[in-house]
């Protein structure tokens, strides 16, 4: 069983829904990634993700564009990302991390290369969010190969045929994008949402993550209910680029964060819908 | 014309998958994998239609202007001394280059398929106003992104897309160029999928954008296969034509690929020179990578993150190129140079003086290289040319060049 899979075995049996924080590895310097890997799994943070920089990252709005450049200013290479997570791991053998990125930092690695230092730094899981299942048999068996779960997106655009297809070729979990648009856009619908989720979580046993737009306690309880797992990404990295030059501020503005978060998850647990 | 109507490709790609051997594809997030797929069925369907492609045809020859002349440039063939030189006039097309063909093309799918709203995104400002004149042309809303940094530079032609009622966007992230323009296309395109038409502004992108260009572009070299066999009674020997994207080479080299007696070149932007590392010539310098939705030659670092491109052409300041490109590479087929600034500046002046055409300095990269090749042949040879757009947008440029204020 992966370190992903034990995991939300874990919080299913508890009732609890996933709390999972993104950054962008290396934003706003490389030195304070790990530290506030740790402090993100203090306040709560139940998985990790980690996002590799890229000059051009297509699917995200301009709070994490900004990181991006932040952290690429620094010349913050996959490389680099690897080993902040290894890092992590000589102190930190349980919390799941998963890499999330675009792909063509990984081609220019090479796939395999890639599976196997992904794999040798800790790396449990990897969303590559440009490459659909259609073009990832290779990669997807070079990862499984290795151990790590690729995880894949589902959008409110995805029809029902291929849900099907993508929660077969899914491990770990499946991610689902809440609204249409870029990372940190508008406010969700969540009563959509819900509706979504549920339909996707009856038709797989796979857990699913709800990413895009969840901002804060609120929005994360409102989804709570359906979701075996909120990805929380933009409103951290909001206080990181509010308080670039002071990162134990930024820190703490983001332990709070979580915290709060982390509380609204499990004040909501008793009304937690069963799967269909 | 039996010779005419032969079948014009001697492969049938891109396969289903939008796959030109190992480039091209579908590399995008899921949220557009639907809408891309709703454009895959309605362009398939529609290039079938009598009735679009009646539409189409009547569009192209009474609102662009074609069929655009194959002109033999003579004076400048005899200056060079070698095979005569034919210019494929794209530069005579309403609103000045070959970007229209595809954009009317694309808005009438548009319309077909209900959507009311178009975007696109541009960098010299070509694309962007041959996509603001049709969208008026039609009557549908029309945002254009671009480049903060080329909104500096082509003042002009963000004036005439206002005039023609469409909203610039201004991008300021990234190297607030072309690329990053068309990643903020990408991002409208996600948040507004179902009334909104992504019209991309080259044979690059994700499936079924390289194909559904290219096939509105082969309108290029239909024309000028049916030309030069009408006056100068063979097929030619070379076709030139310059690469940014590559939809004005892709649109003349498709219907010859068959032609095995023809040979294709393709023209990247040399910029100060390839061993500078300040170039946008991917096929000559680059190396494999995805980006903007294909798998394609891409000028990059070894990082994989993007580079910066320069070229004194801001329509061939790119860092990518067409997936067909970089199959036709791979397999031979058209072979692949590149022409620095100051050779496309002298082939700029060139043309004007002796032709009495001021080409675009995109187009000037083929004529600079078509005059080099043309030196190699004999008289009785014949190389078609590309005059891909014409010049005035780019006299700024060259006086500011020169040292001239106008």
């Amino acid at each position: 069983m992966s370190r992903i899979e034990s995991r939300f075995a874990t919080l299913r049996r508890e009732g609890r829904t996933a709390l999972v924080p993104y950054v962008t590895a290396g934003d706003p310097r490389p030195e304070v990634t790990v530290p506030l890997m740790h402090a993100m799994v203090a306040a709560g943070a139940d998985l990790l993700e980690l996002g590799v920089p890229f000059s051009d990252p297509m699917a995200d709005g301009p709070v994490i564009q900004l990181a991006n450049e932040r952290a690429l200013a620094h010349h913050v290479s996959l490389h680099d990302v690897l080993d902040m997570v290894r890092r992590f791991r000589q102190q930190d053998s349980d919390t799941p991390v998963i890499v999330m990125g675009y792909l063509n930092p990984i081609e220019v690695m090479g796939y395999a290369a890639f599976a196997e230092a992904a794999a040798e730094a800790g790396v449990d899981g990897v969303i590559t969010v440009d490459m659909p299942p259609e073009e990832a048999d290779e990669f997807r068996t070079l990862l499984l190969a290795r151990g790590i779960d690729p995880i894949f997106l589902l959008a409110p655009t995805t029809n029902d045929e291929r849900i099907r297809r993508i929660v077969d070729a899914a491990s770990g979990f499946i991610y689902y994008v809440a609204l249409k648009g870029v990372t940190g856009a508008g406010n969700l619908d969540t009563a959509e949402v819900g509706q979504r989720v549920s339909h996707i979580r009856g038709m797989t046993d796979i857990p699913v993550g709800v990413g895009f737009g969840i901002k804060d306690a609120d929005s994360a309880r409102a989804v709570a209910p359906f979701a075996d797992a909120v990805v929380v990404g933009s409103a951290i990295v909001r206080q990181i680029e509010a308080y670039s030059d002071r990162m134990e501020t930024a820190t703490q503005h983001i332990v709070a964060l979580l915290k709060d978060i982390r509380q609204a998850l499990d004040s909501g647990e008793t009304t937690k819908v069963e799967r269909a | 014309m039996a010779q005419a109507d032969k079948q014009s490709t001697s492969y049938a790609l891109p396969d289903a998958r939008g796959h030109f051997g190992p480039y091209g594809g579908l590399f995008v997030s899921e949220t557009l994998m639907a809408p891309l797929e709703e454009l895959r069925v309605a362009w398939e369907h529609y290039l079938q239609d009598a009735d679009f492609l009646r539409e189409l045809d009547d569009e192209l020859h009474h609102y662009v202007g074609r069929p655009s002349p194959l002109y033999l440039a003579r004076r400048w063939s005899e200056e060079i001394g070698g095979a005569r030189i034919w210019l494929k006039r794209e530069d005579l097309n309403h609103t000045g280059a070959h970007k229209v063909n595809n954009t009317v093309g694309q808005a009438l799918l548009a319309r077909r398929m209900g959507k009311t709203r178009i975007i696109a995104e541009t960098g010299a400002g070509q694309h962007g106003v041959a996509t603001a004149t049709v969208a008026a042309r039609l009557g549908l809303e029309c945002v254009v992104y671009m480049g903060a940094e080329d909104i500096q530079r082509q003042a002009i032609n963000v004036y005439r897309m206002k005039l023609l009622g469409a909203t610039v966007v201004p991008v300021e992230s990234g190297s607030r160029t072309l690329k990053d323009a068309l990643n903020e296309a990408m991002r409208d395109w996600v948040t507004n999928v179902d009334d909104t038409f992504y019209i991309i502004g080259t044979v690059a992108g994700p499936h079924p954008y390289p194909a559904m260009v290219r096939d509105f572009q082969a309108v290029i070299g239909r024309e000028a296969r049916a030309q030069i066999l009408e006056q100068a009674g063979r097929l030619p020997d070379a076709l030139v034509a310059c690469v940014g994207g590559g939809s004005n080479a892709i649109g003349l080299f498709h219907p010859f690929i068959a032609d095995s007696e023809v040979a294709m070149y393709g023209v990247e932007a040399a910029g100060e020179g390839l061993d500078t590392g300040r170039h946008a010539a991917p096929l000559c310098a680059g190396r494999p990578g995805v980006l903007h939705g294909n798998r394609t030659y891409l000028m990059e670092d070894d990082d994989g993150q993007i580079i910066h491109t320069h070229s004194v052409s801001a329509g061939l300041d790119y860092p990518g190129v067409g997936p067909e490109h970089a199959w036709l590479k791979d397999s031979g087929r058209a072979q692949y140079v590149a022409i620095t600034d100051e050779e496309a500046l002298a082939a700029f002046h060139t043309l004007t003086r002796v032709e009495g055409i001021i080409p675009a300095l995109e187009s000037s990269h083929a004529l600079a290289y078509a005059a080099k090749l043309a030196a190699t042949l004999k008289p009785g040879q014949h190389i078609v040319v590309n005059l891909s757009g014409r010049g005035d947008k780019d006299i700024h440029t060259v006086a500011a060049l020169e040292g001239i204020a106008l």
